[in-house]
């Protein structure tokens, strides 16, 4: 008989005990799992071409220019279709990335390792602001900042996270809650701290001062340079509560920009998908709501490991993308804790006299309750090549936290 | 013609959040056709651009100066819109005052967990469903709601006896404990009387005319009307006398209801004549054959009932109600050992209206016999003149040693509160029982105490000062050895059910803790926002739930999710 409470309990102590260090960074090619000449990873759900939306599209296109395997958009539509090309998840290969999440094989990728469990979570780099391929952008700026990535900036960030002995990222991201960062949305704390982790080792592995200079402002302009380490890691947490027979704990969050889709714990991989929201936020001069892609990205991994929208009481500042108030940034918390499992153990809220943070999103208190996963998120525009064009919140649709009960009640016989 | 305005403040940083949240804010002035707030770096500079928004002012701007530029149907209006800024940005919302709305009981329970009722005032469809919950928490119900199914009801009520909780309702309009009204209550003052009631408006009525009388109320528990059919037994009502015989407060207690099921009134009544305390019945419309039995009082109508109550309150004094000896958690039973078979089978009688049930050697009723004589179990009277003790010996009244004996025994059973004994004096009689039996009574306690336990001796003394033992003698010893002494037997009976009745049930339902009733009243409020705010005006801790169906009235999904907790 399956006892639904211990096999939460067991899902979400590994969740929360996961200890993910980044130890290195490699060639998607060479480190993620699976990972083919013909692959291109995405973001959320398995999407065809036909169904993916603009900033996928934009996203697919400019990493298949970057590869050298198309010249145009036209020959990279091509590839895809005609299937030479395959797409498939980047969490089908225990990998994530933001927005598009599109990684292709030359990709450098951050390895993160779960010192606990073992199990390893893989991210690419991020891109700063801007015309960004995450977006979909894949103009020729675009590609030249990808070449200077992988050129220059790669390289030796693989060398100075070598030589730092690896970045405990939980314990990061500890002390980033502590100062402001919920770890989805905001993250300029922790990537101040990333980056002062990673400076001195820069600092002796590149070949001049002025390559050094270059790769500390780079990382250091962008207040999300750790997001995609701090997914990785989220990633790692997650995969090491994924697979306990009876479990209700959702292990994946994820959107590819048409299909919001999750996955549950004692449901082994099967994905259930309903329509991706569009977010409601704050826009950019120029844009408005109609401008906007539907939800997209694996980010959603940070609220599936208990940070992100989950620790927005942390995170004040983000709750005014909707016009909010700090008590709506506590009330936000305060709700997820009605569908959560349990409290974090080491991600603390120092507003909420240092209470751990809602972890363990439990599909049976979701349906119960109707309270779905509360998500920040940037807003992509729906266009390819223009990149972000807001920031703000958005959940889930409830049919799929439905669907997955059902399904769970179908395999349990309940 | 459209009027483009624009301010440049030198290094003036803002978080971009702030930035976009003025800018929301400015396009939404009267007149303002487009708006941009951002840093003054190429990259903004250049999407302002694109949007027609930038000026020669903003083009000179540096990245750590912040760019203010309103476009607007006129110059006035863009002149007006730029002035607002500093306010704009000053602005402070009002901080929500109102703390969490809880979506769920389980998080309300959290959030005030002193809180021992949960008020139910949802669709009745869905209200059994939140007081299942409320009785899974731990939590005593008042179930406002109406069109509660039959078989929900009596669930309900069976789950919250077995877990010494109260259900008052479904369809209960009415209450007041510990002085702080539920639902639609009367305010009465604090006094004596406590209310059992399967009707509102008849709790109200006779509440508020004791209060007009000049006296008050201890506690008024509505059961829902449908308490007293014989289907539900009236289990809350049952439960309702039980706690108000033990809560010393009260001194009176008045019973409202329809009239009851024959059946059911048998129950009903059993209950009230144990509480010990003066009942006033008002079996509405219901004519009794006498006016008063035992310590019940009938009366017809509710003024009637509401005048009585206040008279036999004035009757009584606090003290009636003594506190009770410091018995140990496990002490819950009464032990009778008798040596006269008359006394014995007077004790059984008088019990029986006591107590819930008392085994015996020589029951009343053959459900009660003991299955073995030598070994008591629960509330126990043996007559051990029965000829299976006194086979090859003396009997009790001439040798005390069969009594001695057992009066270790049973002062060695951590379940034993009360132990009563008869002493029968007289020509024939052992000629100084008190010798004997005194000892050994002062023993027992001790030994009970060097276990932690407090055992009370309760003797009952049959005789006259002129006996060869002399009463008066005899009692003296058998008090000085640490025994209460009574020289009625009826007496030493009364008292000695009185010890253990509150350690029992008198519903024969496990026992509701007084706590219920007399700790300061807090509450979470599932239903009718108007409930909560009463609590509040009156003083009570109280947390409104934002209530939702489960699974937003999905049956087919709130039957899985039932079944994946019942597993």
């Amino acid at each position: 008989m399956i006892n639904i409470e211990q096999a939460n309990r067991e899902a979400t102590d590994r969740m929360i005990e996961a200890r993910p260090v980044l130890v290195g960074l490699g060639r998607a090619l060479d480190v993620i799992p699976g990972m083919r000449e013909d692959l291109l990873l995405h973001a959320g759900p398995p999407i065809t071409w036909e169904r993916a939306s603009g900033p996928l599209k934009g996203a697919i296109i400019g990493a298949l220019i970057f590869e050298g395997k198309a010249r145009d958009a036209a020959e990279a539509e091509r590839l895809v279709t005609s299937g030479q090309i395959r797409l498939e998840p980047c969490h089908h290969h225990q990998a994530v990335g933001p927005m598009a999440g599109v990684t292709s094989p030359s990709m450098a990728v951050y390895i993160i390792e779960n010192k606990t469990h073992g199990n390893r979570a893989f991210s690419n780099l991020n891109e700063g602001y801007g015309k960004v391929l995450r977006y979909g952008a894949y103009d020729e700026s675009v590609q030249a900042r990808l070449r200077w990535m992988h050129e220059v900036m790669a390289p030796i960030l693989r060398d100075a996270i070598e030589a730092s002995g690896g970045i405990d990222i939980r314990a990061l991201l500890a002390e980033a809650l502590h100062m402001g960062d919920e770890g989805h949305n905001r993250n300029k704390a922790g990537s101040v701290l990333f980056l002062k982790a990673l400076a001195p080792y820069i600092a002796k592995a590149a070949p001049s001062s002025e390559v050094a200079s270059d790769i500390l402002k780079a990382i250091g302009d962008n207040a999300l340079s750790v997001l995609n380490p701090v997914m990785a890691a989220c990633k790692a947490m997650a995969d090491a509560a994924h697979g306990i027979q009876g479990s209700t704990i959702v292990t994946t969050m994820a959107r590819n920009g048409t299909d919001f889709g999750i996955r549950v714990s004692g449901l082994g991989d099967r994905w259930f998908t309903g329509p991706s929201q569009v977010p409601r936020g704050l826009y950019f001069p120029g844009f408005s709501a109609e401008d906007a892609n539907p939800d997209i990205g694996d980010s959603t991994i940070t609220e599936t490991a208990g940070i992100g929208g989950f620790a927005m009481a942390t995170a004040p500042a983000i709750v005014t993308f909707v016009s909010g108030t700090p008590k709506d940034a506590i009330n936000t918390t305060l709700e997820m804790y009605e569908i959560t499992f349990t409290e974090h153990r080491y991600f603390t809220i120092p507003a909420l006299d240092f209470r751990g943070t809602p972890t363990g999103i439990d599909i049976r208190k979701v349906v119960e309750t109707g309270i779905t996963p509360r998500i920040n998120t940037g807003i992509a525009h729906k266009e390819a090549g223009i990149g972000q064009i807001g920031a703000g919140l958005v959940r889930p649709p409830m049919s799929i936290f439905e669907e997955a009960l059902v399904a769970f009640a179908e395999e349990y016989g309940f | 013609m459209t009027a483009l305005k624009a301010e440049v403040r030198r290094s003036a940083y803002y978080d971009s959040v702030v930035l976009m949240q003025l800018q929301r804010a400015l396009a939404a002035l009267p007149g303002v056709l487009d708006a941009g707030v951002v840093m003054g770096t190429t990259a903004n500079k250049d999407l302002l651009a694109q949007n027609g928004l930038l000026t020669a002012e903003v083009e000179t701007a540096a990245a750590d100066d912040l760019c203010i530029v309103v476009k607007a149907a006129d110059e006035a209006q863009a002149q007006a819109a730029l002035a607002q800024v500093d306010d704009l940005l000053r602005r402070r919302r009002h901080d929500g005052d109102q703390g969490y709305r809880p979506k769920s009981l389980a998080t309300a329970a959290t959030m005030l967990p002193e809180a021992q009722w949960v008020l139910v005032s949802v669709p009745g469809s869905y209200a059994a469903g939140v007081a299942r919950q409320a009785l899974d928490l731990g939590k005593h119900v008042f179930l406002y709601s109406d069109n509660v199914p039959m078989e929900e009801e009596m669930a309900l009520k069976e789950t919250a006896a077995a877990k010494g909780l109260l259900v008052m309702g479904p369809d209960c309009g009415t209450a007041i404990i510990n002085g702080v009204g539920l639902g639609f209550a009367n305010r009465v003052r604090r006094g004596p009387i406590g209310l059992v009631a399967a009707s509102g408006t008849g709790l109200q009525t006779v509440s508020s005319r004791i209060h007009q009388l000049g006296s008050g109320i201890t506690h008024a528990l509505g059961t829902g009307g449908r308490d007293f059919s014989e289907r539900v037994g009236a289990v809350t009502a049952r439960q309702g006398l039980d706690l108000l015989a033990r809560d010393a407060e009260t001194r009176v207690i008045v019973l409202i209801s329809k009239p009851p099921a024959p059946a059911v009134a048998a129950r009903v009544l059993q209950a009230a004549r144990a509480t010990g305390k003066p009942v006033v019945i008002d079996f509405i419309g219901y004519v009794a054959e006498t006016t008063r039995r035992e310590n019940l009082h009938f009366v017809r109508t509710l003024d009637e009932a509401a005048a009585l109550a206040v008279e036999l309150a004035d009757r009584t004094t606090p003290e009636m109600s003594t506190a009770l000896p410091p018995f140990a958690p496990s002490q819950r039973y009464l032990r009778g050992l008798y040596s006269g078979g008359t006394l014995a089978y007077e004790a059984l009688l008088l019990l029986q209206d006591m107590l819930p049930g008392v085994y015996s050697n020589t029951p009343l009723d053959k459900t009660w016999a003991l299955p073995n004589p030598m070994q008591s179990r629960e509330h126990t009277v043996v007559d051990l003149g029965e000829d299976v003790f006194t086979v090859g010996r003396l009997h009790p009244m001439l040798d005390n040693d069969l009594r001695i004996r057992r009066l270790r025994q049973e002062a060695a059973d951590p379940e034993v509160a009360v132990i009563l004994l008869d002493v029968v004096l007289g020509y024939g009689a052992h000629p100084d029982p008190a010798a004997e039996l005194g000892p050994a009574i002062a023993e027992a306690i001790a030994v009970a105490r060097d276990e932690g336990r407090h055992l009370e001796v309760v003797v009952a003394v049959v005789g006259t000062d002129e006996d060869p033992q002399d009463l008066n003698r005899q009692s003296e010893q058998l008090r000085a050895a640490g025994a209460v002494v009574f020289t009625t037997h009826q007496a030493a009976v009364a008292h000695a059910a009185g010890l253990v009745r509150g350690r029992t049930s008198l519903s024969g339902l496990p026992p509701v803790s007084l706590a219920a009733l007399t700790q300061p009243l807090a509450a979470l409020n599932v239903g009718l926002e108007s409930f909560a705010d009463s609590l509040t005006a009156q003083g009570a801790g109280v947390v409104q739930v934002d209530w939702r169906p489960v699974a937003g009235g999905n049956e087919r999904l709130a039957g899985i999710l039932a079944r994946m907790r019942g597993r």
